[in-house]
C-alpha cells in the first residue's frame, strides 16, 4: 500500500477522515509520522460545557405541581438538544480527532442513558479526559461518576440492601465479558461497592462509610476485606480484561470479525503497559495487518460517524443544529441515548432497508440544504416530554438549513487532480468500474461529489 | 435497446440474470396461496400506557383510594363485569368487545421489571430476560428462522419511517413502509436507480459492501412489489382522520390487497403521563380505540378478520398510586389486548389485578409476555417458538 492510502486509511479510522488538502500535503508521510501528529493534536482536552444547571435539584420536591413538572420537561429537552449539538459540533470541528473518536468509543463501551444531562456531560468529559490515558483510571472515574452511579443503581447499593446491578455490568460489559465470572462473584463484589455514592448536587463522588459492608468477601478465589478499588484491581489483574477491551478496540478500529492472533498481540501490549491505552493504539495503527486490503473500507460508519464525516469534510454549519438530532433519530443512534448498557450493537445492525435509504439521501440533503420528508421515531425516553407538551411526535424539521462551504472544499482540491483522484479521496473502498462510470458521467465536480456521497461505498470507512 | 435499458428491464424484473446466487431473486418465488394467509398486527403504545385507567378496576376500592384525582368516575366507565370496565374514551371498542372480537389479558409483565422506558421497551422488543441484552428483535428472529412463509423483507412491515429493533434479525430484517408510494418513488430516483443497474457486479460479495448493495436491491424490489400489489385495493371503510387511523388504514390496504406479509407493526406514542394524565391519556386512548374499532370492522366486512390477530402492548404500566402532578409514574405489569375474528377466548382472560397485593406499590405480574409471544408464534404463525424465544414457554389459549 502506498503512503497516501495509508495516511487516508489512518485518518478514516483513528479520526473522522482527512481534509483533501491535508491528505495532499501528507501524501508522502509514513504511518508512524502521521500517527505522531494525530496523538500530538489530541493532547488538548476540550471538555463540553453546554450544561450549567443540574435540573434534578429543581425536581427534589416530590409534590411538584403540574406546571412545574411540565416546565422541567421542557428544560430537560433543551438540555438534551444543547448537549447533543455541542458534541456533534466538537467532533465535526476539532483537531483532536483521535481523542474524540476514542471518546465516542468509550461513550458506547460505558453506555449510559439517564435523563440528567448535567451528569451526562460530566461522564462524557471524564471519558474524554482519560480517552487516551490509563484504562484503570478511566474505569474508576466512570464508576464513580454520578451518571453511572445513578444509571446502575449504585446509589441504592448499601450494606443492608446490596444492589448487584453495577457489579454485574462492571464484569459483564466493562471488563471481563460474559462467562468469565460467577454469580457468587457478582454478589460478593456488589458488597465491596456498597457506600459508593455521589452527593446529588454537584455529582461529586462520596464514600459513605456507614453504608459500606466491611466484612470479608470472597471474590474470584481470593478472600479479604475488599473495597471497590480492590475488586477493580483483581479484575484488571486478570488478563481476560485486556483481551476483552482489545477485542472491542479491534472491532471498532480494524474489523468487525476479530482476528484471534492480532487481538492476542494487542492484549499482550495492553496488559504489559499496565492498561495504558496509547501503546496499544500505537501498536494497532502501525501494525502491517491494519493496512491489509481486507481491513480497508470495510467498516460501516455509525450514524454519528456518517454525520460528522459529512459535516467535517464540507465544513457545514447548521442554522438549526436540531436537524442533526432528527437525523440521529432517523438513523437509529442518538448520542447520550444508547438502547441499553450494552451500547449500540453496530456493524450491520445499523443497516436496514429504510435506514440505508436515508443514509444515502441525507448527505445530499445536507449539501443541497434540501427538503426532509422523513422523521425518526421518538426514543422511548422522549415520551414523557412529548406527553407533557401534548404532542404525539416531534415536530419535523422540513428544511436542513445548512451551509456547506463548497469554496473551502473545492480549494482543497489540487488543480491538477483527476476526477478519479477526488473520488478515491471521498470513498474508502477501492473504486470499481461502476463508480468510475458514474464519476466520468457527472456533469461537473459538484454533481460528482454529491453523487459519490450518495453511494453505498460512502457508508464505509 | 441500449445496454442500460436492457439491464434495467432484465436484472431486477426477471431475477437471476446478473445477480449472484447468494442474492436470492425473490420475484421469481411462487406466490403462496393468498387465502388462509394469517396476519399478525402488533400495536405498540409507547411511553408506558396506564393500564389501570384503560381497563379500570372500578370494583376495587383501593383504586379510588390511591387515585384521588386521576381515577375515572364510576358512572363514566363502560362496565365489562363487576370489577373492570373500559375508559370512556374507548367507547368505540364496546361493540367490538360485545361481538367477542376482543380479549383482555391482565397483569402481563416479566420477572425483575425495569422501570426505564428504553430498557423495558428493549426487553419487550427483544423478548429478553431483564438481565440480558439482545441485539435482535423477536420478529427479526422469526424472519431469521427461515420458515416457509418468511423469506422476504416484506414478510414483516412496520408502518413507519423507521424500523424498530423488534423487526431486526441477524440475517433478515423487516421493512419500514409509511407510505408505499413514497417508498417506491424514493427508490426510483434517478441516481438510486443508476446505482442499482451499474455496468458490473463485482461489488456483490458477502462483505459489508455486498451487504449494502444486497439491502438496496431488496429494498428496490420490495418497494416495487408493495406498491404494485397494494395499489390494486382501495380501502372503502371509514377511518378516523388521525395519523394512527391512517396507519391502520394502510395495514388494511396491505392485507386486503393480498400482500404476502405476515406481520405488521404500528406504534402510537404519547402515553408517558406523569403530568395531567386524564386529558392526555384520554386523547391518546380515543385515537387508539376509534382507529382499532374502524380497522376491526373493516376487516370483518372484507372477510379478513378471521385471518387476522391484533395484539396491543405497552412497555410497562404505571404505579397504582398517582403522583402529586395529577399523573402517574412508571410501574410494572400491564394489560395486553387481542383482537380477532376467531379468538380462543373472548372477553377478559384472567383475574383483574390484585391492588391489595403489591410489590413496592406496583402490580405483580401474573403472565409473562413471552407466553403471549410463544402463543402467537406457535399457534398463529405455526413456527417453532422456543428457538425464536430462546426458551420454553407454555403459552396461553387465546388462539
Amino acid at each position: 500500500m502506498d503512503n497516501l492510502k495509508q495516511v487516508k486509511h489512518l485518518y478514516a479510522r483513528a479520526g473522522f477522515g482527512a481534509d483533501f488538502a491535508q491528505l495532499h500535503n501528507q501524501r508522502n508521510w509514513s504511518a508512524k509520522k502521521t500517527l505522531k501528529k494525530l496523538f500530538k493534536e489530541s493532547e488538548e482536552v476540550q471538555p463540553l460545557a453546554a450544561i450549567t444547571e443540574n435540573l434534578d435539584l429543581r425536581q427534589l420536591r416530590k409534590d411538584a405541581a403540574e406546571g412545574e413538572r411540565k416546565a422541567i420537561q421542557e428544560l430537560r429537552n433543551q438540555q438534551e438538544r444543547a448537549l447533543n449539538a455541542a458534541w456533534m459540533k466538537q467532533m465535526s470541528t476539532t483537531n483532536a480527532q483521535l481523542r474524540e473518536k476514542m471518546t465516542l468509543f468509550w461513550h458506547n463501551h460505558f453506555a449510559c442513558n439517564i435523563g440528567n444531562y448535567y451528569f451526562q456531560q460530566q461522564l462524557n468529559n471524564v471519558q474524554r479526559m482519560h480517552a487516551l490515558g490509563n484504562f484503570k483510571t478511566l474505569l474508576i472515574a466512570v464508576s464513580q461518576s454520578a451518571a453511572m452511579l445513578n444509571f446502575l443503581n449504585n446509589q441504592q447499593n448499601s450494606k443492608a440492601h446490596p444492589n448487584e446491578n453495577f457489579a454485574r455490568e462492571l464484569m459483564e460489559l466493562f471488563t471481563l465479558g460474559r462467562g468469565n465470572y460467577t454469580e457468587q462473584d457478582v454478589k460478593e463484589s456488589a458488597r465491596a461497592f456498597t457506600g459508593w455514592a455521589h452527593n446529588g448536587k454537584s455529582g461529586e463522588f462520596v464514600f459513605k462509610a456507614g453504608n459500606h459492608d466491611d466484612l470479608p468477601k470472597t471474590f474470584m478465589g481470593q478472600t479479604g476485606n475488599f473495597n471497590g478499588e480492590n475488586i477493580i484491581d483483581i479484575i484488571l489483574a486478570n488478563k481476560q480484561t485486556a483481551k476483552y477491551i482489545s477485542t472491542k478496540l479491534y472491532r471498532y478500529f480494524v474489523n468487525e470479525t476479530p482476528d484471534e492472533t492480532h487481538v492476542n498481540q494487542m492484549a499482550d501490549v495492553f496488559y504489559k503497559a499496565g492498561y495504558e491505552l496509547k501503546p496499544v493504539l500505537e501498536f494497532v495503527f502501525t501494525a502491517n495487518w491494519f493496512y491489509e486490503d481486507k481491513n480497508v473500507g470495510n467498516l460501516i460508519k455509525s450514524p454519528v460517524e456518517l454525520l460528522v464525516d459529512i459535516t467535517r469534510r464540507f465544513h457545514v454549519s447548521y442554522d438549526n443544529p436540531d436537524v442533526l438530532l432528527q437525523f440521529q433519530r432517523t438513523l437509529g443512534q442518538v448520542l447520550f441515548r444508547p438502547p441499553n448498557v450494552a451500547g449500540w450493537p453496530g456493524g450491520r445492525n445499523w443497516i436496514d432497508s429504510s435506514s440505508l435509504m436515508y443514509r444515502i439521501k441525507i448527505p445530499s440533503t445536507i449539501l443541497n440544504a434540501g427538503i426532509i420528508d422523513f422523521a425518526g421515531k421518538a426514543t422511548p425516553e422522549d415520551e414523557a416530554y412529548l406527553a407533557s407538551q401534548r404532542k404525539q411526535q416531534f415536530n419535523v424539521i422540513k428544511r436542513v438549513q445548512a451551509n456547506a462551504d463548497w469554496n473551502k472544499f473545492l480549494e482543497g482540491i489540487p488543480l491538477k487532480a483527476q476526477r478519479e483522484q477526488v473520488a478515491a479521496y471521498l470513498l474508502e473502498p477501492p473504486l470499481n468500474a461502476r463508480i468510475v462510470a458514474e464519476v466520468n458521467k457527472a456533469a461537473d465536480i459538484k454533481t460528482m461529489v454529491i453523487q459519490l456521497v450518495s453511494t453505498p461505498e460512502y457508508q464505509l470507512c | 435497446m441500449k445496454r442500460r435499458d436492457f439491464l434495467k428491464s432484465s436484472t431486477l424484473a426477471s431475477g437471476a440474470f446478473l445477480i449472484p446466487a447468494f442474492l436470492k431473486p425473490f420475484e421469481s418465488m411462487a406466490m403462496s396461496a393468498v387465502s388462509g394467509y394469517k396476519n399478525l398486527v402488533i400495536i405498540q403504545l409507547s411511553g408506558g400506557n396506564d393500564g389501570l385507567n384503560t381497563v379500570v378496576p372500578f370494583g376495587d376500592d383501593v383504586y379510588y383510594q390511591k387515585r384521588k384525582t386521576v381515577a375515572i368516575t364510576p358512572n363514566e366507565i363502560i362496565k365489562l363485569n363487576d370489577i373492570q370496565g373500559l375508559n370512556p374514551n374507548l367507547s368505540a371498542l364496546k361493540e367490538i368487545y360485545d361481538q367477542g372480537w376482543m380479549n383482555i389479558i391482565n397483569s402481563v409483565g416479566y420477572p425483575n421489571p425495569d422501570r426505564s422506558h428504553f430498557r423495558s421497551m428493549d426487553i419487550w422488543q427483544t423478548a429478553s430476560n431483564s438481565n440480558e441484552f439482545l441485539s435482535t428483535g423477536w420478529i427479526g428472529r422469526y424472519l431469521d428462522s427461515n420458515c416457509q412463509t418468511c423469506q422476504n423483507p416484506y414478510t414483516a412491515i412496520e408502518v413507519d419511517d423507521t424500523l424498530s429493533l423488534a423487526m431486526k434479525g441477524s440475517k433478515m430484517k423487516g421493512i419500514a413502509v409509511q407510505d408505499p408510494n413514497k417508498l417506491y418513488q424514493t427508490t426510483r430516483e434517478p441516481f438510486f436507480k443508476d446505482l442499482m443497474h451499474g455496468p458490473d457486479n463485482d461489488h456483490l460479495h458477502e462483505d459489508n459492501l455486498g451487504y449494502l448493495y444486497k439491502t438496496m436491491i431488496e429494498t428496490y424490489s420490495s418497494a416495487d412489489y408493495i406498491q404494485k400489489t397494494s395499489k390494486t385495493y382501495n380501502v372503502v371503510a371509514p377511518y378516523p382522520a388521525t395519523g394512527f387511523g391512517n396507519q391502520l388504514k394502510n395495514v388494511s390496504k396491505f392485507i386486503n390487497s393480498g400482500l404476502n406479509t405476515r406481520i405488521y407493526y404500528v406504534s402510537l406514542g404519547g402515553f408517558d403521563t406523569h403530568v395531567g394524565q386524564q386529558n392526555q391519556q384520554g386523547r391518546q386512548l380515543k385515537i387508539y380505540g376509534d382507529a382499532v374499532a374502524a380497522f376491526v370492522k373493516d376487516l370483518k366486512q372484507t372477510g379478513k378478520l378471521d385471518d387476522t390477530l391484533i395484539m396491543t402492548f405497552s412497555e410497562f404500566g404505571r404505579r397504582v398510586e398517582q403522583n402529586a402532578s395529577n399523573g402517574t409514574d412508571h410501574g410494572t405489569a400491564n394489560n395486553v389486548f387481542l383482537f380477532g375474528g376467531k379468538l380462543g377466548k373472548a372477553g377478559i382472560y384472567n383475574n383483574a389485578p390484585d391492588l391489595a397485593n403489591l410489590e413496592n406499590g406496583d402490580l405483580k405480574y401474573q403472565i409473562d409476555f413471552r407466553d403471549i409471544y410463544a402463543t402467537l408464534l406457535k399457534k398463529w404463525l405455526n413456527v417453532n417458538d422456543s428457538s425464536i424465544l430462546n426458551a420454553q414457554f407454555t403459552g396461553l389459549n387465546f388462539v
